[in-house]
């Protein structure tokens, strides 16, 4: 024990070492590699120079996995900068001017204006919004002795509404007959935070089940009960209680047990393939223009397979930039993003449901307008 | 004083370049300190003003702004007063002990491991509040809620996780104990020399030289030590949003799961997906915040006026 | 307890000093109390954490009350506080100890040279990542907040002490300093956003941005404590000085200030460390990238806080189940690299702050 604590005190002194040596050296030892230039990538687009974009947070793991893909087709020439400052910071940014794309967790509406304040921006061009991040959303638990449960959209609705308080309550018993549930008090976990996640999951309360009485939001609707920061906030609440139940995205629920959902007669368990299936299947939103795939979620989808809890984060950017270059880069980016091999990076870096064919493809259609002028 | 003022007649009466351009320089300072606390202050009514009147959907379960804010200026103020409670006599307690009771290689460290504390970025407090702490204090609570649940501040149900209120301000405690420390550390051993050792000379221990010569020197410090600790526990951001279960109303209630938010832990956690209107009434309540500080250190003041009047008399 | 004779120094004359406790006496206590705490946490079993706290609660009340017996009530009382004091230091020192153990712990490991050589820049998924960028970031937009706010700071408590004593607007500014300390963070950071779009339009993204929101929350640390230790310079020194007919503003650069240099200088510290560790002000202004910057007044910066902050909220998914995902290694190792430093920043100061500063009595 000893031993190993005078070895940890010496491992700072050391690292302060290599600090100190490193700070007389110039740039990061990688960038400089990278910038001689190695002809090992594949395909190389030939763009240069910085783009910047800023949005949700929860799109920015998937975004530092894309960021990189696109830096390396291009042999290190571009940086792509993403601010994950939030959804509505992000809209307010792009709408401003600020930044050339933005993530956003829902799509943009005339609430207050929004929509049209990001056509003015794009010279009167309806905006370009297309899927890019799906994540299925997991109601995850901890409860000693039960490793996995089904349940209706109503029994979770009641859950979070505090209508039910215990877990050998009926409402769970009879869709869980093989399952020794125990008296043991449900403490429901909510972010705390606004989220994407919180709304899009009220969203589905709200409209699978006929007992969530509130509107979707990204706060949490319901007072009191357990209320964490963050997806990793929620994640230690409910390992580190017991009769603990929460939500969040299902790539961060680690060890955790989730609740297999009711889709109409089937319980399906959360899967990036259920996420994408019920992106495909969803209906587009009213009144939008062709550039702009903005869908509302399908809660209610009796698709085989489909898990209808599922985080759909957008990418908005113009029609046409001013600039040559931001519009080239622009274009590269988002059809890298939307590509097969740019959803596959997502999803093994962030864990992410890469998008179906039909939806990649329609995607990759609207991306292909982008131009200067 | 008397002495002082004349000096200060001697060196008006020859005037200097140098002391003219240092003095300005000085002023200049002091000017630029209000001038950009004015502009934060006007920025934060421009922007603020517009949300103190939103339709009531703004305010979530309030009907207006006011409803709004009273809980999360209740838990601000709440979480402040846990960790001033705490913190102020360790800090104290720590600074005597590095001023005047330990040896000098034993006080060296205690005072570099203080000091080490405030560097510990926010998140970290945070992170580690959940993990280790909340954990840790989690049985007591519900201790505290069987056998003390008569008081109100026990009444429970004992959180689940441990991440109440009371975890919150142990945090924002632990936060603040570097700083008061340091600085009443500082004006602790600045007490003239003289000064302790007349006290001695006459017979008193050691406890009675701090209170009757250490004490009454560094008064003003000790205050304006504590009112910076104050301002970091009202100010501090991070760490309570990450700790705190938040979502409940005003409640005494210090070990239940639903828990008043701060003013600045809202903001934070809320701004996020903010839209245009929303991000109003959130400035708006940092402007709350910030007329909250105004009127705290307009009382610490006035009582330490009070004070030293006394003293003088 | 009562069962100890009070050991009366024996001397043959007659003393005139009073009645003390052996020197040996707060060792005497503590051993036994030490065992009589360990007599109902033996029955009962309770941990060690009640047998220390229980011990140190027999101690405080066993020394003292001895004290009493032999030394009178004004002894107790030295003894009582004393031993409180030691107290709070122990009841400080056990949360620290625990936190700085956390991130050592969990820090460690992350640490190595490509993390702090490399730069979160890759061109491929399979490249290994560092936080060299997010180094450079803190070293620089600090450097600058400081570069910003310490001469302000020093020379408004100089103007506070020196010049504007008693005057309404010394007054004010004393007051408002205050009311400054109190500013959310979050606040200064949406303050220097807002102020930065105006002036430089809406993409601007800086890290100099940064700087002036930190100089903005390490302002009134400055001017509190130079203040506080200005005040503490004796009137004696300025006025011998004056006396040999040193002007003014010589006196203080030579006098005031050397004198109050170590207190100065922890204030300074004490800033820098209070704001090095601040998050969401520099994720607004001075944004996120993957890339070095060395150029504080061009293009976006990462800093360390914003790096621990991202990461530790979406870390991505862990290389095996169950695993620790990448981003909370990185978090932890960002951490304990942030506090090193700050410990560096810290001797570096102190270490300059006993050069300079005078001889005195302490």
């Amino acid at each position: 024990m000893n031993r190993t604590s005078s070895r940890k005190l010496l491992a700072p002194s050391v690292a302060m070492l290599a600090l100190s040596i490193s700070l007389t050296a110039c740039g990061a030892g990688n960038e400089t590699a990278a910038d001689s230039g190695d002809d090992s990538s594949s395909e190389t687009s030939g763009l240069s120079g910085d783009l910047n974009g800023a949005g949700a947070s929860s799109q920015e793991k998937a975004q530092g996995a894309w960021a990189t893909g696109f830096q390396g087709m291009n042999d290190g020439n571009v940086t792509v900068n993403y601010d994950p400052v939030g959804s509505g910071d992000g809209r307010t940014n792009f709408i401003e001017g600020g930044v050339s794309f933005a993530g956003s967790d829902s799509y943009l509406n005339d609430d207050e204006g929004e929509l049209s304040a990001a056509k003015e921006r794009c010279n009167g061009e309806d905006p370009i919004e297309v899927p890019a991040y799906v994540s299925p959303i997991a109601v995850a638990f901890n409860l000693e002795g039960v490793d996995s449960l089904n349940m209706s959209a109503d029994t979770i609705a009641q859950i979070f509404d505090g209508k039910i308080t215990t877990w050998d309550d009926p409402a769970i018993a009879e869709e869980n007959p093989d399952a020794d549930l125990p008296d043991t008090a449900i403490t429901p976990v909510h972010r705390s935070d606004d989220s994407g996640t919180t709304k899009n999951f009220t969203d589905y309360l709200g409209k699978a089940s006929g007992s969530w009485s509130y509107e979707a939001e990204d706060a949490f609707p319901v007072k009191g009960g357990e209320a964490a920061e963050g997806t990793s906030g929620v994640i230690s609440a409910v390992s580190g209680g017991d009769g603990t139940i929460g939500y969040a995205d299902e790539s961060q629920v680690g060890d955790l047990s989730v609740v297999s959902v009711k889709v109409g007669e089937e319980y399906v368990a959360p899967s990036a393939e259920g996420a994408a299936v019920v992106v495909e299947t969803s209906p587009a939103a009213e009144g939008r223009a062709d550039v702009d795939m903005a869908v509302d979620i399908d809660r209610t989808s009796t698709e085989a397979g489909a898990y209808p809890v599922v985080l759909l984060s957008y990418l908005i950017a113009c029609q046409t930039y001013e600039d040559q270059a931001e519009a080239d880069l622009v274009k590269g980016y988002l059809s890298y993003i939307v590509s097969d091999e740019g959803q596959q990076a997502a999803s093994e870096e962030a864990g992410s449901a890469p998008l179906s064919a039909t939806v990649a493809e329609k995607a990759q259609g609207i991306v292909d307008m982008i131009s200067a002028g | 004083m008397a002495t002082t003022v004349v000096a200060e007649e001697t060196a008006r009466a020859k005037p200097r370049v140098g002391d003219l351009v240092f003095s300005r320089l000085a002023m200049g300072a002091g000017i630029a300190i209000l001038a950009a606390l004015a502009a934060v202050f006007i920025f934060l009514a421009i922007e603020g003003v517009p949300g103190l009147a939103k339709p009531a959907e703004f305010y979530g379960d309030a009907s207006n702004f006011w409803g709004y804010v009273a809980p999360l200026l209740f838990g601000t103020i709440l979480a402040a007063v846990i960790a001033l409670i705490v913190a102020v006599p360790l800090a104290w307690g720590i600074a005597l002990v590095v001023s005047h009771y330990a040896p000098k290689r034993v006080a060296t460290p205690i005072a570099y491991v203080i000091d080490l504390l405030a560097a510990v970025p926010s998140v970290v407090f945070g992170l580690w509040g959940i993990t280790v702490l909340a954990r840790q204090l989690q049985p007591g609570y519900v201790w505290l809620d069987e056998n003390m649940g008569w008081l109100p501040f026990f009444a429970g149900p004992a959180s689940g996780t441990g991440r109440t209120i009371l975890t919150a301000g142990l945090v924002l405690a632990i936060m603040i104990l570097p700083i008061i420390t340091a600085i009443s550390r500082e004006v602790f051993s600045q007490t003239p020399r003289l000064h302790e050792e007349a006290a001695l000379a006459l017979g008193a221990t050691r406890w009675e030289m701090i209170r009757m010569a250490v004490f009454p020197y560094a008064r003003s410090g000790m205050v304006s030590a504590v009112m910076l600790g104050l301002g970091r526990a009202l100010g501090e951001t991070m760490a309570v949003a990450m700790v705190l279960s938040a979502g409940g109303g005003i409640s005494l209630n210090l070990i239940s799961s639903s828990n008043p938010a701060s003013i600045a832990s809202n903001i934070a956690s809320n701004y996020k997906e903010g839209t245009p209107g929303k991000i109003q009434v959130l400035i708006a309540t940092g402007l709350v915040l910030f007329l909250v500080t105004f009127l705290v250190n307009f009382a610490a003041r006035w009582i330490v006026q009070r004070g030293e009047r006394r003293l003088a008399r | 307890m009562s069962t100890v004779t009070p050991t009366r120094p024996v001397t043959g004359s007659l003393s005139l000093t009073a009645a003390k406790l052996p020197r040996f006496a707060p060792v005497l206590v503590a051993v036994v109390a030490a065992a009589a705490a360990a007599l109902p946490v033996l029955f009962l079993g309770w941990g060690p954490i009640a047998w220390a706290i229980l011990a140190g609660l027999v101690f405080l009340v066993a020394l003292p009350l001895w004290a009493r017996v032999v030394e009178g009530s004004r002894g107790a009382t030295d003894r009582m506080v004393t031993g409180l004091v030691w107290a709070a230091c122990a009841i400080a020192i056990v949360p620290l100890l625990s936190l700085l153990w956390t991130v050592v712990d969990r820090g460690l490991p992350a640490i190595n040279t490509t993390f702090l050589t490399f730069s979160m820049y890759r061109t491929d998924l399979d490249q290994e990542v560092g936080i060299y960028h997010a180094l450079i970031g803190t070293l620089l937009i600090t450097l600058f907040a400081a570069i910003i706010s310490v001469p302000i700071g020093i020379m408004a408590a100089i103007y506070l002490i020196e010049y504007g004593k008693g005057s309404r607007l010394a007054r004010w500014i004393t007051f408002l300093v205050d009311v400054m300390t109190g500013i959310p963070s979050i606040v200064a950071g949406l303050f220097a956003f807002a102020l930065f779009i105006l002036v430089f339009g809406p993409s601007t993204r800086v890290g100099i941005g940064g700087s002036v929101a930190l100089a903005l929350l390490m302002i009134p640390i400055v001017v509190r404590s130079t203040e506080e230790m200005l005040r503490l310079v004796p009137d004696e020194l300025r006025e011998a000085s004056y006396a040999l007919g040193v002007p003014k503003w010589r006196t203080i650069v030579k006098v005031v200030l050397p004198t109050a240099l170590g207190g100065i200088v922890t204030g300074v510290t004490l800033a820098v460390a209070r704001v090095v560790g601040e998050t969401a002000p520099l994720l607004l202004i001075a944004g996120l990238t993957s890339r070095t910057n060395f150029n504080v007044f061009d293009g976006r910066m990462t800093t360390l806080p914003v790096l621990i902050f991202t990461q530790n909220a979406n870390p991505g998914i862990a290389e095996t189940p169950g695993g620790t995902p990448p981003g909370i290694e990185i978090a932890w190792g960002g951490a304990l690299v942030l506090i090193v430093i700050v410990m560096l920043l810290n001797l570096v100061a102190r270490t300059i702050g006993a050069i300079f500063a005078p001889k005195t009595g302490h």
